[in-house]
């Protein structure tokens, strides 16, 4: 890099929400997003004229697959009365709504803007899910597509090099899975807002029911081993081990730093922003972490100051299991090597000293590929605010939260950095 | 002889002739598998195709029992999975390819490290004819 980053002018966000995380048969794109910026308006705690917002910024990966629609952003720029304010569409794979957080920032940091919302949204369930999969790994490069790659087999084939290099295995990831649930249980917004001693219950109800055999699991990780209620996707990586197809939409709205007591009391400023781009798995130099999640990591640290050390709780892009311990290394968190072992001495639990993915993570919350961004920067606006509720990290003097996307196989990828002064 | 562009098209050709070809800066003598346009050490611009010998070692692989359309097409499903990888090359590039010769329902018996050799998958016929880049362990 060269010189040190810095913003025109400072960032802050005074307003978060999102929609339900889910399967929605009735509820399209746009009911989604109206579903999310009523709840960013309620959290506005002095109100708001939307007539105020200046310009969109909308994160959608390829509504134009599963729904055969595109050019997103002034579709929902007129769904919320902002025309004829600018709307632009960003899209960075699963990293969309945080490319127009970035954007978002940089038009205010400018000058050029004082009020911007930027949110994603993404409409999933209305294909099956082999072309889903197809849709997925149009975000892939296209030598993986073309060897038969799908995205849980990129994540699959980093996992057997992770495992080997570190002598990880299986075991360890399923404690990622766990605490995602656990925590996700807490969560109302959450497409699977269940533990799974809680699935597992409900499955041995439904065998004593129908008068089936009943399953007699030991405890949460022989559930996770057991094929028939656990398959294989894309091996390592088994149903359980990935995020789900789903449906939502999420948006925050951001405002220059000197009008942020106008709209809250509590704003929550811009600290750190990076932004990385990573080559394919074949170019990678290791198959074990993330070149561009480092990069967007270093920026975003360099920007704010901050060390990872500082960093009081994160929401990582845990598409898949083995993403989630990866990223804990990449952000610096926990040495190479080590993260694995860090989530199995619960390090990263509710309740640990690095809570990770109080929201229950994309396995949980949901992965609706555009809205993932900014739906996980309403999870730390949410915690860093004390609005957490029954899943409100017990840190005292909580004032840094971050969020990191990671779009395609790795080929974008994001650090956000939030800090409650 | 007009030399192939160094692209996608030229690669996929080579490999329907069962060739691995690459790309080979003649400025700074690094190479690359898929080939690349632009030399990005040394950004030189004259570029000349090199074969590989298609010999390496499994760095990574994955067993897919989910597959897109195309794999399904060939039979492949959750009772089949078939297997993906990373090969690292003797000349120490490595690829992403189909693993052929290994049994996708039995992960445990696929060992990273394993000598490969490359191997063409002919399918379609006509005009639809794609050659996949395959290994097999040796």
């Amino acid at each position: 890099m060269r010189g040190r980053r810095k913003l025109g002018r400072g960032v802050a966000v005074v307003g978060a929400g999102m929609s339900k995380f889910g399967i929605f048969s009735d509820k399209d794109s746009k009911y989604l997003f109206a579903e999310a910026f009523n709840e960013m308006l309620s959290t506005i705690d002095k109100g708001i004229d939307p007539k105020d917002i200046d310009a969109l910024y909308l994160g959608n990966f390829t509504n134009d697959f599963f729904i055969h629609q595109g050019h997103w952003g002034p579709i929902i720029s007129d769904l919320l009365g902002l025309t004829p304010k600018p709307a632009t569409r960003t899209e960075g794979a699963c990293a969309s709504s945080a490319l127009a957080f970035r954007e978002g920032v940089f038009a205010i940091a400018s000058g050029f803007y004082d009020v911007v919302l930027v949110g994603g949204v993404e409409e999933m369930s209305k294909r099956n899910t082999e072309e889903v999969t197809q849709g997925l790994a149009m975000a892939a490069s296209p030598y993986e597509v073309k060897a038969g790659f799908t995205f849980p087999g990129v994540f699959g084939a980093m996992a057997t090099a992770y495992f080997a290099k570190y002598g990880a295995s299986r075991e360890h990831l399923m404690n990622v899975t766990i605490k995602s649930h656990n925590n996700a249980r807490l969560n109302p917004k959450a497409q699977f807002n269940v533990s799974i001693r809680d699935i597992m219950n409900q499955k041995i109800e439904k065998a004593k029911d129908k008068g089936n055999p009943v399953p007699t699991w030991r405890d949460e990780k022989e559930f996770l081993r057991d094929s028939r209620v656990n398959p294989v996707v894309a091996w390592p990586m088994h149903l359980y081990d990935c995020c789900p197809i789903s449906d939502g939409a999420s948006c925050v709205l951001l405002v220059a730093e000197e009008i942020a007591r106008d709209f809250t009391d509590i704003p929550l400023y811009v600290a750190g922003i990076g932004q990385g781009s990573g080559k394919g798995l074949h170019a990678k130099e290791d198959l074990t972490y993330f070149e561009a999640t480092r990069y967007a990591a270093q920026e975003a640290y360099e920007l704010s100051g901050l060390k990872p050390k500082d960093v009081q709780i994160a929401e990582v892009h845990d598409c898949f299991s083995i993403a989630e311990i990866l990223h804990l290394e990449d952000l610096g968190f926990f040495k190479p090597g080590e993260g694995y072992k860090s989530v199995e001495e619960g390090l990263t639990r509710l309740n640990g000293p690095k809570p990770i993915n109080t929201s229950g993570g994309l396995k949980c919350k949901g992965h609706p590929v555009g809205a993932t961004g900014t739906g996980q920067l309403v999870e730390i606006w949410k915690q860093l605010r004390g609005e957490a509720g029954e899943r409100q990290v017990p840190i005292k003097d909580l004032r840094i939260g971050a969020a990191q996307s990671l779009g395609g196989t790795g080929g974008t990828c994001t650090l956000t950095i939030l800090e409650r002064r | 002889m007009e030399v192939m562009p160094f692209n996608d098209i030229s690669y996929e050709r080579f490999l329907s002739e069962e060739k691995l070809m690459g790309s080979k800066c003649r400025k700074c003598g690094v190479f690359f598998v898929p080939p690349r346009t632009i030399c990005i050490k040394c950004y030189g611009t004259e570029m000349e195709w090199i074969e590989m010998k298609g010999k390496g070692k499994l760095a990574a692989f994955t067993c897919i029992a989910i597959g897109p359309p195309f794999m399904t097409k060939e039979g492949y499903d959750r009772e089949h999975p078939y297997v993906c990888g990373v090969v690292e090359l003797e000349e120490g590039v490595r690829v992403v390819a189909r693993i052929e010769g290994v049994d996708g329902s039995n992960p445990e018996t696929i060992k990273i490290g394993t000598p490969v050799q490359v191997q063409f998958l002919h399918r379609g016929e006509g005009g639809d004819l794609t050659t996949f880049l395959a290994f097999r362990p040796l």
